[in-house]
């Protein structure tokens, strides 16, 4: 059983609550510096993919967990910042500029977007930002002269002071990039949480009335989100591209926008270990079915089956569990185990109970 | 000069006049309560204060300031704060989070240097967090600070919504019900903190209240309202026996 | 002429929409939550039809399968809201979204693995016929969906205004305790709403399967429906069918008077523009939340 005692409000006030967790988290950090060399090349792509991932999670985590909007269009602002990292890189602007740039433009255009979709409500929101990712599709078409359209456009190789960075040539520096943003990002994040606009944020989320009440411009508050938001799908989206090495009109889809909102949902809404942990569900399931599928197979002495929809299917059936049994995601779940070895053998089940209310309209005639 | 003065204030929603024509004024340094039957427009005039709502005719004045001319988010900036009827709290935050929002009106910081959060950023939450802690200590929060409000119980929540209020260090605060669903020993507490906050921190207390006790207790003047309109207004013995008062309450003796 | 056939194609493809728009808004009107696998309840709704009556199947006369497949898709939309979306009760709506939108994925993963991804289409008696008006040529199939669309909205629309039932659903939406209060019994209204929601996707199931093919993946046409739904302002049944139209309309102009790619843009931008100049649908009136 851990107790911390609080002697001092820089407790409050640092991202971690002691010297025990903070070397949990540098554990973690220096885990992932040294995984190039424990594990191959393939393995190394899929972890890099998982933290682009958790980068975009971040990204709609700002936006959806933590200011209450959801979004169902993030894949346009992936695709945003994907083509606009690529053209300027083309157009001769070093990578190095042109990566914060990217992210840059697609914050601004989510500003830009986020003020007539202010006015939209909870499921309003959700489907305005719908129709706009299934739009960003046909526009891509459209601006083909910019865009490639259809035909799409290869990533060409990136140079970081002096070291070529590229997804297959050089697994490790591409990796190292990925997670140098990542870790960057997540700083940030932690920083806005600790301060007024983070916290602003959340009284938005919980209630926008009384957020007003106590001096907070609701709208411009909505909008700061929406940038921010958008920026970071932005930097996300750019490494996104250059991981794929090719991308067209369809690789950002409107199902990649589902796709994003639903990792955040089962990895945990309103927490930044949310991203990461549905970034791991998102990367790793497809790997897990692939091997549960030889396994059955050679189990039951078959054949290798393809099943198409499959892995679309088993992630449904996980986030319905994850919905109706631990709506907190795997963080709430992560929460729960840990308060209990915390506390043992004093925890109790209601511990984490939340209160059920009978639903009120918000419609009123 | 009145510290906040309704001049002529009417409001209609479609057919139904909700404040009509009402003028009164809260002067500095007292408790004013508004009292009326249900649907009088006691909440109402509240939210005009907020801005929630807008006026058809009439001006609202707060130290010097032309209410009607700023956006809702701007009255806090003037100091006022106010507590809601049904609790408007940040349910998934905790105690010490929903108070700490209630300083958003002294940030000085901007978004470069909340993202570095920058020295000076973490000089400004520690005087925040110093000021908060008064307020906890004022108000016997300290058992809840870390509890999230999902869980708390109504009557800690109703306390929690005036902490709040009052971590924006307003001039004026507005108290919608204070004491409503409180018990009788909740609600003596209540009655000895409005007349600690307007006693020691000098604070203005304009509130709506149901509770005559509460309201002949802690009140300099109450004003009596009924469909909008003005009924009386007075020292609260004036008010109670006003006969158009226990009129609208009672009915008519035939 | 030409014109005139354009329009009640596109009439006929709307009323799909439509119907599947009703879906949503039935939902929405009694529960206040979106069911976004309504889509694929029709995609299901169809291929459970497909599975009764097709030949390579078993079978059965269509007059007979129709209203097994209603019964089943009603049974399967009650029980769906037994045991998934009553545990739902005073979560977010946002919450209820993303649980239909998973019900979906798995919907189409069981449709994909029982009849395949290969499109299909429905053996229906209107397979083939032509009606004659005047120097109009129409497919019997298109004229179905409109007769029976327009009466199933009919049907809708009175049950929800003039029944007791009807009300008691209104009621439960806007404060499901205070209609408790009144003697409304809250569950057993919401189960009735999702076995009907489940009954009027089956039929815009069969109608569509019996006028194109369905496969696994034309669930997803729900996202355009409830474009549809919100088009024509969420919370009206009529609306949710001029929505449909209006959709349904305006897919073979754009493309005939733009150019081809705009069939697909042209719905959503509409959607768009009205969600901003009439963020409440084009039929319906503001609402603002009271403090």
């Amino acid at each position: 059983m851990r107790i911390i005692f609080k002697t001092d409000y820089m407790q409050d006030l640092r991202p971690w609550k002691d010297g025990y967790q903070l070397s949990l988290y540098l554990l973690l950090i220096a885990a992932a510096i040294v995984a190039p060399f424990v594990f191959d090349a393939f393995f190394l792509g899929e972890l890099t993919n998982v933290l682009i991932w958790a980068l975009a999670g971040l990204g709609l985590m700002v936006l959806t967990g933590h200011t209450g909007q959801a979004s169902l269009g993030h894949a346009a602002f992936l695709a945003l910042g994907c083509y606009a990292n690529i053209i300027l890189v083309e157009a001769g602007v070093p990578f190095l500029i042109a990566f914060p740039l990217a992210g840059i433009i697609t914050g601004l255009v989510g500003m830009v977007i986020a003020i007539p979709a202010l006015r939209l409500h909870g499921i309003y929101l959700a489907i305005a930002t719908m129709a706009m990712s299934i739009l960003a599709d046909d526009i891509i078409v459209l601006t083909e002269h910019w865009t490639g359209g259809v035909g799409g456009k290869y990533a060409p190789p990136v140079n970081v002071f002096g070291i070529d960075v590229d997804r297959w040539g050089t697994p490790k520096a591409f990796y190292y990039l990925v997670l140098g943003v990542t870790i960057l990002v997540t700083l940030g994040y932690i920083n806005l949480l600790r301060s007024p606009l983070g916290r602003s944020f959340i009284a938005v989320r919980d209630s926008e009335v009384s957020a007003q009440a106590m001096g907070i411009d609701v709208a411009r508050t909505k909008a700061i989100s929406f940038g921010i938001s958008c920026a970071v799908t932005g930097l996300a989206g750019a490494l996104m591209g250059l991981f794929a090495g090719a991308f067209n009109n369809e690789t950002f889809s409107v199902v990649i926008s589902i796709q994003l909102l639903m990792m955040i949902v089962i990895g945990g809404l309103g927490s930044i270990h949310g991203a990461f942990f549905g970034a791991i569900i998102i990367g790793f399931l497809p790997q897990f079915l692939s091997i549960s599928k030889e396994w059955v197979g050679a189990l039951v002495g078959g054949s290798n089956v393809a099943i198409p929809g499959l892995e679309f299917g088993i992630f449904g059936m996980i986030l319905i569990m994850f919905i109706l049994f631990e709506p907190m995601g795997i963080y709430g779940r992560w929460l729960k185990i840990r308060t209990w070895f915390e506390l043992f053998p004093f925890y109790r089940k209601d511990m984490f109970k939340r209160q059920k209310s009978y639903l009120k309209t918000e419609r009123l005639r | 000069m009145s510290l906040l003065e309704l001049e002529n204030v009417t409001l209609k929603f479609g057919g139904l006049t909700a404040v009509d024509n009402l003028s009164f004024s809260v002067e500095e340094g007292e408790v004013f309560a508004i009292v009326g039957p249900n649907g009088a427009g006691k909440s109402t005039v509240f939210n005009l204060i907020s801005r929630f709502y807008t006026p058809v005719t009439g001006s609202i004045r707060f130290d010097g300031h032309d209410l009607l001319k700023e956006k809702s988010s701007r009255v806090a900036d003037f100091g006022v704060a106010r507590t809601f009827q049904n609790i408007e709290l940040f349910e998934q935050a905790t105690v010490l989070e929903n108070l700490l929002v209630g300083r958003h009106r002294h940030r000085g910081s901007n978004f470069l240097t909340e993202l570095f959060f920058t020295p000076s950023v973490r000089k400004q939450e520690l005087q925040s967090r110093h000021f908060v802690e008064e307020i906890i200590d004022f108000l016997d929060l300290q058992a809840y600070r870390e509890k999230r409000i999902a869980g708390l119980p109504y009557g800690v929540r109703k306390v929690v919504e005036v902490a709040r209020a009052l971590a924006t260090d307003p001039k004026l605060l507005l108290l919608d019900e204070p004491a409503s669903g409180l018990s009788v020993e909740e609600t003596t507490d209540m009655r000895w903190w409005i007349d600690d906050i307007r006693r020691q921190m000098g604070i203005t207390v304009l509130m709506v209240e149901h509770d005559m006790g509460l309201v002949s207790g802690v009140s300099d003047r109450v004003l009596a309202m009924a469909d909008g309109a003005r009924l009386a207004l007075g020292t609260p013995t004036e008010v109670q026996s006003d006969p158009a008062v226990i009129e609208a309450y009672l009915g008519k003796a035939s | 002429m030409d014109i005139l056939q354009l329009l009640i194609s596109g009439l006929a493809n709307g009323c799909v929409y439509g119907l599947i728009a009703l879906g949503f808004v039935l939902i929405y009107k009694a529960t206040e939550a979106v069911n976004f696998a309504q889509g694929d309840f029709m995609m299901l709704g169809a291929f459970v039809t497909i599975g009764l009556t097709n030949a390579n199947y078993m079978g059965l006369p269509f007059w007979i399968a129709v209203p097994i497949s209603i019964a089943i898709m009603a049974l399967l939309g009650y029980l769906l809201d037994r045991f998934v979306i009553r545990f739902m009760f005073g979560e977010s709506q946002t919450a209820v979204v993303i649980l239909t939108i998973a019900l979906g994925f798995v919907i189409r993963f069981f449709a994909g693995v029982i009849w395949g991804h290969e499109p299909q289409s429905l053996q229906s008696p209107f397979a083939g016929k032509e009606v004659a008006f005047g120097g109009l040529v129409l497919g019997m199939e298109d004229v179905a969906v409109i007769v029976v669309t327009i009466l199933l909205t009919w049907g809708l629309y009175e049950f929800f205004n003039r029944t007791k039932l009807g009300l008691a659903m209104q009621g439960a939406s806007q404060n499901q305790l205070a209609a408790y209060y009144m003697g409304v019994p809250v569950k057993r209204v919401q189960g009735f709403i999702w076995a009907l929601a489940g009954g009027v996707a089956c039929i815009a199931g069969i109608l569509f399967a019996a006028k194109g093919a369905v496969d696994p993946n034309t669930g997803l046409m729900g996202i355009k429906a409830f474009a549809a739904a919100v088009i024509g302002g969420f919370g009206s049944l009529p609306g949710a069918l001029a929505g449909g139209l209006i959709v349904g309309v305006i897919e073979p102009f754009a493309s005939r008077y733009i150019a081809a790619g705009y069939s697909q843009v042209a719905p959503y931008a509409l959607l768009l523009a009205v969600l901003i100049f009439r963020p409440h649908g084009l039929f319906s009136q503001v609402r603002v939340k009271k403090v």
